[in-house]
């Protein structure tokens, strides 16, 4: 048993925890952070596209020293099928700002260099130490953890909740259920290795300039998911997830799925000549608002993937936790100066802080979304095809005149979908968007 | 017992990876990790320390970020650790590393209490020359143990050490008076895990770090590149080798009728092996 008391234990160095064990922190109060991984991020997995928004509310000037890999200029989204891709490109000189707005990253250094930061701040950090259990007292208030370690226990006032999508610790307590499978995507993810010559040909760049590439399709085989392909300095991110539910239910594989994306003729040439260095497989929660379990008790809160904040559409969660986890900690600072009690009660505060914010205002925009993609499978495979040979009828130029163009396109949709399917797709989407 | 461990922070040699283009190794971004044979040298000192009592100094020689690797070692449950670092160390080879190390362990030995027992490990992933260790003991005038798979007998009263040595054809148990430099086979014992408060302990815990001078050298000229005679003429990937593979359907078979085929391609390229795996499951 560690004999001091603190004033709040943080479960995870992944960003939300970091979030939350900084902030405190640096306000002064007695942190002890808690990270089963050998080093903060070791095991941590993400595209990596780092908003600099959510960081920059925590440390201000983190473009100084942070670990970070091209600035985004350029946003590519495709759907996809067989052999092709309708594109949406978005590249802007804008992008080239004095603080860019979106970097990639490598979650493996920047969880490190968070994590330097949230030391030197003042709190301490214990790796290779599991949490296994909340410890609560008679009246049921959680009042420390118990760890994997000889003698491992420690106390503090309140206990943060950071310990990402599959957080067994809460589960165990029983303060939030078990993730349901069709709540969740796997995905997995390769590095691929290339000069960083090659990278700024390929994808017409220069300096540390980066293209995003979010793709849909025919890639999932009928799955609701997408892939993504982000460059790196002088590597590429390529990964593809899937709802897990799908995945028990078609027997595909991931890395079935990811081997075929990555053959794919529009994305083969990219990865060209590249070495793969690394494999690597997460869970996303992607179960939105209606999957969000309770926030916050007596004497505990969550933050980030713990608590189900993952904006799927836009592939937001880093950001996520970083707010949700400075937050949860300004609100415990703040109760702690008013010398209020860290009860349920006044822990409210927390969410309703966090009303205010992107965070639950985007969580609530998009309630329907999950749901509604899971259940109209037409967006990952009907549609994408019909895209594609629309364009192809639409580019091709064969002698056909345009209006009987029209009219293929046109009628091959029809015969795809039938045209109330296609309204009511329509008229479904726009209405979970809203 | 004031024991020291002598240790290593290096470069995970299975994450390196060679420069695709200018063909040399890149440490940047490799992870480091304390030289897995220092950590048998390491856990034997702990169990000295628990069994004898008294106090294990880790100590090692790096760049400033090689105190990753000691507040590990503190985690481990290792009491004290010093750094010693330093501009003028940088590039030395076994020779000028085992001067510096001598020194600090002389100046250990006056600041912290003398050290009967220095360990090291047997040799490291990076420079494989296990001359490190020896060195520290000539320089040192200790008595040297290496290769040590075992601690047989320690006696502090009579200052007298035994231990098994796996020596080529055998083992030696050899026994001497310490102080004594001893270097630790792999195998010999698995590292504990450090309790919670061992891991708080280390988190917390102010790391001693030394400069050259502080460690009382004073020749300049004995350390780093200046006084490293060992020339690193080229660094090189080997050539891969083209393993040729060859792939056999397996469509429609049953594990047995596979097993054949996949036996019957061995047997074509090695006829020898057929007969001799059939003499062998007669027990011939
Ligand atoms: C393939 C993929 C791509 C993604 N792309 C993006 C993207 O481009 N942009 C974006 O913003 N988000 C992206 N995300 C989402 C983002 O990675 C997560 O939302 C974010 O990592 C959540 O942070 P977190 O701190 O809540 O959890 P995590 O980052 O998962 O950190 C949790 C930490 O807690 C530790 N831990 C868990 N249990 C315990 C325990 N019992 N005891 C001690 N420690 C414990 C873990 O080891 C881990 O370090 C992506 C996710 C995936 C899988």
């Amino acid at each position: 048993m560690i004999e001091e008391r603190f004033d709040a234990i943080v479960v995870g160095a992944g960003p939300s925890g970091n979030a939350a064990a900084y902030t405190m922190a640096k306000e002064g109060l007695k942190v002890l952070q808690l990270e089963r991984g050998e080093y903060p991020g070791s095991k941590n997995v993400q595209g990596a596209i780092l908003y600099a928004d959510a960081l920059e509310k925590i440390i201000p000037d983190f473009r100084e020293d942070a670990p970070l890999e091209r600035h985004v200029i350029e946003q590519r989204l495709w759907t996809m099928d067989n052999g092709s891709h309708v594109g949406m490109h978005y590249r802007s000189d804008d992008f080239n700002e004095e603080r860019p707005n979106r970097y990639t990253i490598i979650r493996a250094q920047f969880d490190r260099w968070f994590s330097g930061k949230v030391r030197e701040a003042g709190a301490v950090l214990l790796c290779e130490t599991t949490v296994t259990e909340l410890l609560r007292d008679t009246a049921g208030r959680v009042i420390g953890v118990r760890t994997d370690r000889g003698g491992g226990t420690a106390f503090a006032d309140i206990v943060i909740l950071g310990e990402g999508v599959n957080g067994l610790v809460g589960q165990r307590a029983g303060l939030r259920p078990e993730l349901k499978p069709d709540t969740v995507a796997l995905a997995v993810k390769e590095m691929h290795f290339l000069p960083r010559e090659t990278i700024e040909a390929r994808f017409n760049l220069k300096g540390n300039e980066g293209v995003v590439i979010e793709a849909m399709g025919t890639i999932t085989d009928g799955m609701t998911g997408t892939g993504f392909l982000y460059t790196n300095q002088e590597s590429i991110s390529i990964g593809i997830g899937c709802i897990v539910s799908d995945f028990t239910e078609s027997n595909r594989t991931p890395y079935g799925l990811l081997e075929a994306f990555k053959r794919h003729p529009s994305v083969q040439p990219l990865l060209e000549g590249s070495e793969c260095k690394e494999y690597v497989a997460h869970l996303i929660p992607e179960g939105g608002y209606n999957a969000m379990p309770q926030l916050y008790g007596d004497g505990w809160i969550v933050v980030g993937d713990a608590g189900q904040f993952v904006n799927a559409v836009h592939r937001e969660g880093s950001n996520l936790a970083m707010t949700t986890g400075r937050i949860a900690a300004e609100t415990v600072v703040w109760l702690k100066r008013r010398r209020e009690e860290l009860s349920k009660g006044n822990l409210a505060e927390y969410q309703r802080r966090l009303e205010e914010t992107f965070v639950m205002k985007d969580m609530k925009k998009y309630r329907k979304i999950p749901d509604f993609l899971h259940h109209n499978k037409h967006f990952f495979n009907l549609y994408p095809k019909l895209l594609s040979g629309a364009a192809q009828t639409w580019f091709r130029v064969d002698g056909v005149d345009k209006r009987t163009k029209e009219k293929q396109i046109f009628q091959s949709f029809r015969a795809g979908r039938k045209l109330t399917g296609l309204i009511g797709d329509a008229f479904k989407l726009a209405r979970s968007w809203r | 017992m004031h024991i020291v461990v002598c240790l290593k922070q290096v470069p995970d040699s299975a994450q390196i990876r060679v420069h695709p283009v200018t063909n040399t190794i890149m440490r940047q971004g490799v992870p480091t990790i304390i030289n897995p044979y220092d950590l048998f040298a390491l856990e034997e000192a702990l169990r000295l320390r628990d069994r004898l009592g008294g106090e294990v100094t880790v100590l090692t020689m790096g760049p400033p970020m090689a105190e990753d690797a000691l507040r590990k070692a503190l985690t481990f449950g290792a009491d004290r650790a010093v750094l010693l670092t330093d501009r003028s160390f940088a590039g030395s080879d076994t020779l000028a590393t085992s001067y510096a190390l001598s020194m600090a362990l002389a100046k250990i030995g006056e600041v912290f209490g003398p050290t009967p027992i220095v360990f090291t490990g047997k040799q490291t992933i990076d420079g494989d020359t296990a001359q490190v260790g020896p060195g520290i003991a000539k320089r040192l005038g200790l008595n040297q143990l290496t290769y040590v798979a075992r601690i047989c007998d320690l006696d502090p009263a009579a200052g007298t050490i035994s231990v098994e040595r796996r020596a080529e054809g055998g083992v030696q148990v050899l026994e001497t008076r310490m102080p004594v430099l001893i270097t630790m086979l792999e195998g010999t014992n698995e590292m504990r895990r450090g309790s919670l408060d061992d891991a708080y302990r280390a988190a917390r815990s102010q790391i001693v770090k030394w400069s050259a001078a502080d460690a009382g050298i004073t020749e300049l000229a004995k350390c780093g590149l200046k006084g490293s005679p060992t020339i690193v003429k080229k660094v090189f990937a080997p050539q891969a080798r083209a393993e040729k593979v060859q792939q056999i359907p397996t469509s429609d078979l049953s594990t047995d009728a596979l097993a054949a085929s996949v036996m019957a391609a061995i047997f074509q390229k090695q006829p020898a092996l057929e007969g001799d795996l059939l003499r062998f499951a007669a027990g011939q």
